[in-house]
């Protein structure tokens, strides 16, 4: 995928390493450059690249060749990420050529798309090789005209000095290429910035709308086979025996056989969840004729029983009891009903709850649902593999191949550095590519076929083979005192197999007592990270139960919130409260004032509001709903953001604006259930998504405007879209939702 | 295994597939076009949408024996230079998120356009309803669409 010949694949001079509390530092002299025998060398050969450092690339005709270090799945960070070096670089952003760089931890930094952290964690690193770059070419140009570096000057990658003599970035390259990186390296300020800030379009534009093959799914070599997998008909089953002898008569079937991913006892990594074990495969030449053999197959399954999982990872090594048993949804909800009864484990207790809730003179108390949801990424998940005794190539959609190539090197027994990760375009990801089981089984099925092999799951078993969010719930209570004061707030979340609760979040900090306790109930039912992990409930749930207290006290649901963020800010309450109460109360405000919140003119609208604090980011959103043909729709949203410093504006807004869809999407119509453990949906004939006539007409977005380091944008502002639907579909509908999807509670008796 | 004589943006392209082979395979496993996208394989998200002389199909539901001398555009025949009035509203509205989707969003939108081209919002939400955007940019497909209608 990136086959430029640089000196970049012989020798590494990038120095990182990892900071303890999870992150990258580069030092400077992790830019000390190359030795002028080599850089001649390359130079010499006109195809090649004088590579200044890991991003950065310039050749001698003057083209700046940036390398995008994480893997993008629609949030733009291949245009967002070489943004940043270009700003520091100064060059003209018209010349600058974007690439999706290699896997190379080492060179490249923890190149992952998760967690909205790609921004965030690149930001300073990015700047600082951007500005070593610019720092070495003025150096360069300095000694080639004999004057002092101070009075070389750059603007859009030319460099110039008051004497009259000027060069460009690329015939200063060569020399730049041999100094030294000087320690302190000067960062550009905020208003100067002249490409940051400035909406730029996507990189890969032209790409996407000529069709060109970024997928995983249209990566192709010559002779490469067609794999899918059967898995088991319902969680908690595996494969007993089967008959392949129907298949193999179909045409263009090589073979079929069983492997195990992990054999027992293997110690996964937190991201090696893996929803079945035991593989059914089906090699052949064509997807359409390994789809059909694959119906073919006679398999006979059989219940797995408890089984136990062997973690390694932060806690250590450790055994976990995987519960046996074919679960449905109905008795699921039955057992967390059951538990929410129960005692549960404390996660935060501020003041003398219990006994401000004996002598509350009103309590209100609410309990919330959700279920679980499926990622439904439009690409369904797939893997390129060409595995052989000496080393593994593999290509395709995945967010995170450092997390993935510990695992592969062990069950391939092969070193790292004969491992090759090539990092395509995703089509979607949302935390489901997180989990990249799918590429180990990838790499086993090749292994086993002696072939370049491209395993593919249909959208059937992207759904019902799945990694879901997890099934939620929240039982909140406030207790009032006479005067209709806030004096307690508890809240008890479980879930299965986890409870969402974050304890140190909002309001925690501005409720004199306080109390925060989780509980959860194991499952064989695979889940984990989904946009927001746990956010997506929490906003859901706590923002709806807000709107509820605000309304039983006679207060404005916006001047409610800000009064506890006054408390928050003037008078904390507690220890570790993660957010800041001002930036929290920004984004209120500012939606407040855009949205014309109380402001006649909206009399039209059914109006409801909500914020939340996730991912370094802050996020408020007034959802305004309208009745059409008797059903409610979403007419019109205002968001408020606050990233810190927004890096390509017109992007962020897109994203912005899809977290916004998205969120309704699901809040109204997104469920996965169960039934004796096999899932109820398996394509979007009957999981239901939103399409466009269900979209709102507009969502106006506006960002906070500061100077703050930039963080994350793709999670923030999806949670609490969930709770300014849910408190204007109450003033439209006259009742309160407090199950998801809300579409089901529609049309039950008000 | 038969084997047809298909045009397909404007060439005969001559295949050797089983007759109920569905287009869309047609086009990506044997003709090296995968432009045209798999989602659902149940016409339920359109990123299949081809155009079958001139109109938007879901070409995971066509069969290769269905399809005789009727003309097969793809996304990468839509225009030659990547210039059609739609791709180049779909640039300038930046619309793409992970842009999945958009070739079959692209598709219907010209296929649309062409039989009405100034489409009201209502007219655009009920044809373009059968192309699922998980990404959700919706908005700025609708706005892309207009846009072209104003020209």
């Amino acid at each position: 995928m990136n086959t430029t010949k640089t000196t970049h694949n012989r020798r590494s001079f990038l120095k990182t390493s990892l900071l303890s509390g999870g992150g990258m530092m580069l030092s400077v002299s992790w830019l000390s450059s190359f030795k002028s025998a080599d850089k001649r060398q390359v130079l010499n050969l006109p195809e090649q690249w004088a590579m200044l450092n890991g991003y950065i690339q310039i050749t001698a005709d003057n083209v700046v060749k940036l390398l995008c270090p994480n893997p993008e799945f629609g949030q733009n960070v291949m245009t967002a990420l070489p943004m940043i070096v270009a700003e520091e670089l100064d060059v003209d952003w018209k010349n600058v050529v974007v690439e999706m760089g290699p896997h190379d931890n080492t060179k490249l930094g923890p190149q992952f798309t998760g967690g909205s952290n790609s921004i965030r964690m690149y930001w300073k690193p990015l700047r600082e090789a951007g500005a070593a770059a610019r720092h070495l070419l003025r150096q360069a140009a300095a000694q080639t005209w004999n004057v002092p570096v101070e009075e070389v000057a750059t603007k859009a990658g030319v460099l110039s000095h008051a004497n009259g003599k000027s060069a460009n970035y690329g015939e200063m390259a060569d020399k730049a290429a041999t100094l030294e990186v000087p320690k302190d390296l000067k960062l550009k300020a905020p208003k100067d910035f002249a490409i940051v800030r400035k909406s730029k379009k996507n990189v890969e534009g032209q790409k996407i709308i000529t069709g060109k093959p970024l997928f995983g799914l249209d990566y192709r070599v010559d002779g490469m086979l067609i794999a899918m997998i059967q898995h088991p008909p319902a969680f908690g089953m595996k494969l007993k025996s089967f008959d392949a002898s129907q298949t193999l008569k179909m045409p263009g079937i090589k073979e079929v056989f069983s492997l195990k991913l992990y054999e027992d006892g293997f110690e996964q990594g937190g991201f090696d969840t893996r929803t079945f074990n035991d593989l059914l495969v089906v090699v052949g030449k064509t997807t359409w004729e390994v789809m059909n053999a694959r119906k073919k197959l006679l398999a006979q399954w059989e219940p797995v029983g408890d089984t136990k999982d062997t973690m390694s990872g932060r806690g250590g090594k450790r055994e976990v009891v995987v519960p046996g048993g074919l679960e449905s949804t109905s008795t699921q909800l039955e057992k967390m009903q059951e538990l929410s009864q129960k005692p549960a484990q404390q996660l935060r207790k501020d003041g003398d709850p219990e006994t401000a809730f004996q002598h509350a003179a009103q309590v209100i108390e609410r309990t919330y649902n959700a279920p679980f949801l499926a990622h439904n990424c439009m690409e369904p998940m797939n893997f390129f593999a060409h595995v052989t005794d000496e080393k593994a190539v593999l290509a395709g959609p995945l967010q995170a191949p450092g997390w993935i190539e510990p695992t592969l090197s062990k069950i391939l027994n092969l070193p790292a550095d004969k491992i090759e990760i090539q990092m395509t375009r995703m089509g979607g990801g949302f935390g489901r590519r997180a989990y990249g089981h799918y590429l180990t089984e990838a790499a086993l099925i090749s292994k086993k076929a002696k072939a370049p092999v491209k395993l593919i799951y249909t959208r059937e078993d992207d759904m019902t083979y799945g990694i879901y969010r997890p099934m939620y719930t929240a039982t909140y209570r406030a207790a009032l005192d006479a005067n209709k004061n806030l004096i307690a707030f508890h809240v008890k979340g479980g879930g299965i197999p986890e409870h969402a609760i974050h304890a140190n979040r909002f309001p925690a900090g501005a409720v004199e007592n306080y109390l925060a306790e989780g509980w959860q109930i194991p499952s064989n039912i695979t889940i984990g990270a989904f946009r927001a992990p746990r956010s997506n409930f929490n906003a859901a749930a706590e923002q709806s139960f807000l709107d509820e207290v605000a309304e039983v006290m006679g207060k404005d649901p916006i001047a409610f919130r800000l009064e506890l963020l006054k408390r928050a800010k003037e008078n904390p309450v507690g220890k570790n409260n993660e957010y800041d109460p001002d930036r929290y109360a920004g984004v209120l405000t500012l939606v407040r004032d855009k949205s014309g919140w109380n402001k006649p003119g909206n009399e039209k609208y059914n109006r409801g509001v909500a914020a939340y604090f996730c991912h370094n980011s802050y996020a408020a959103h007034v959802v305004d709903i309208v009745t059409r043909d008797g059903q409610p729709y979403v007419e019109r949203v205002f968001s408020a953001m606050d990233c810190g410093i927004v890096i390509n504006p017109d992007a962020a807004t897109n994203m912005v604006q899809g977290a916004v869809v998205d969120g309704i999407g699901n809040a109204f119509y997104g469920a996965l259930t169960h039934k004796n453990g096999a899932a109820e949906q398996s394509n979007f004939h009957n999981y239901r998504l939103i399409r466009h006539n269900e979209a709102p007409k507009s969502i106006d977005v506006h960002f906070v405007e500061n100077d703050l380091d930039p963080t994350g944008l793709g999670e923030p502002p999806f949670p609490p879209v969930f709770g300014a639907v849910a408190n204007a579909l109450y003033k439209n509908k006259g009742k309160r939702f407090y199950n998801q999807p809300f579409q089901n509670e529609m049309d039950k008796r008000m | 295994m038969a084997t047809y004589n298909l045009k397909i943006n404007g060439k005969i392209r001559q295949v050797n597939v089983d007759p109920s082979t569905p287009l869309l395979w047609v086009l990506r496993d044997h003709l090296d076009l995968p432009g045209t996208k798999y989602g659902c394989g149940v016409a339920q998200c359109g990123a299949c949408t081809v155009h079958l002389d001139g109109t938007a199909v879901r070409s995971c539901q066509l069969p290769a024996s269905a399809i005789g001398k009727q003309a097969v555009t793809t996304i990468e025949g839509l225009s030659a230079k990547g210039d059609h009035p739609v791709q180049k509203a779909w640039l300038e509205h930046d619309v793409a998120q992970c842009g999945y989707c958009q070739a079959g969003q692209m598709m219907s939108a010209a296929s649309l356009l062409k039989t009405n081209p100034k489409p009201t919002d209502e007219e655009i939400d009920a044809y373009m309803s059968g192309n699922i955007c998980r990404c959700g940019t919706y908005l700025r497909i609708k706005e892309a669409i207009k846009s072209t209608a104003k020209k």
